[in-house]
């Protein structure tokens, strides 16, 4: 079932793997850091959208 | 009449928007299920390929993200269309949402590209017809993510990128069928509904990353086009419900 005999085999792809590993780990990376990032913006509006309806709920009240 | 009423509801941001959220880890769980799937088939039990050794692995993330970089787009075309047709609110923001993936699957298209010409072709790039069209999906992304930034009120940027959006569609037909058109270096589609090239581990494998690429990107749209939605509703009763209430527990 499995293609290769060993795992160094499989680390060396057979003489390609800075190409595949590289290939695979940017993806990896990019999949990785997007969803932080949306997450991280998302945060941060949230507060900064709380803040602005405090300050205006504040003014209406005076 | 009742499936009419029910689009309408959907297309209302503030039913949109807790539904959205309800299927995020659903997404999310789907595409690492497929990702798993897809790698085990593809780095673990495809065989060599006769030509291109073990280098030919690299079409498991190029595929299917050259495959989203179109999808997307033409999503995001579709979506400016009805915009500009209905003027619907929820059309924009969905554009919007789905822009910044959709040139990360472009970059990703051309960087695993030029990591596969290297040993393929001995050249990282070449001003091939299908190179040079994908290059340009990612500049129409970057021109779109960048003209709606620079323009304050959100409908009118609506507007101008859905324009944008609609005259670059021209270039998804000529990134498809480049490899038909003119002689390219390229190699032509290896998937074909009537008879496939590919050994048929390669094909699941590359099937199921595919799968896995499109539920991630449609996770991570939807997380995005929530906080789009906050920003752009932020008057609305709503937003102010959501932002007093729950999204206050929500990290």
């Amino acid at each position: 079932m499995i293609h290769w005999n060993s795992f160094s085999d499989f680390i060396a792809m057979g003489g390609y793997g800075f190409y595949v590993w590289g290939s695979f780990g940017a993806t990896v990376l990019i999949m990785a850091i997007e969803p932080i990032a949306v997450a991280r913006n998302r945060k941060s509006t949230i507060a900064r959208l709380k803040r602005q309806l405090r300050a205006e709920t504040r003014n209406t009240a005076e | 009449m009742k499936d009419r009423f029910n689009l309408y509801r959907f297309a209302s941001p503030a039913t949109f928007y807790p539904f959205a959220g309800t299927l995020i880890p659903y997404f999310v769980a789907v595409s690492v299920v497929f990702g798993l799937a897809g790698l085990w088939l593809g780095m673990l039990v495809a065989p060599t390929d006769f030509q291109q050794g073990e280098g030919y692995r690299i079409i498991f993330i190029h595929v299917p993200a050259s495959w989203m970089s179109m999808f997307i787009y033409l999503v995001m075309a579709g979506w400016a269309a009805i915009g500009l047709a209905f003027n619907t609110r929820l059309s924009g923001m969905m554009a919007q949402a789905l822009a910044p993936t959709g040139a990360l699957m472009a970059f990703l298209s051309l960087l695993t590209g030029a990591l596969w010409g290297k040993p393929m072709w001995g050249a990282w790039w070449v001003w091939d017809a299908r190179l040079t069209s994908e290059l340009i999906l990612l500049f129409l992304y970057i021109g779109y993510m960048a003209l709606t930034a620079a323009i304050d009120d959100p409908r009118r940027a609506d507007k101008a990128g859905g324009l944008l959006l609609l005259v670059g569609v021209v270039n998804i037909p000529i990134i498809y069928f480049s490899v038909k058109w003119w002689n390219t270096l390229h190699q032509g589609s290896s998937v074909n509904l009537a008879k496939s090239s590919m050994a048929t581990t390669m094909l699941w494998g590359m099937l199921l990353m595919a799968m896995c690429f499109w539920m991630y990107s449609i996770a991570v749209a939807l997380m995005r086009v929530r906080t789009i939605m906050l920003e752009r509703e932020r008057h609305t009763d709503w937003v102010k419900a959501e932002l007093l209430g729950k999204a206050g527990e929500e990290k």
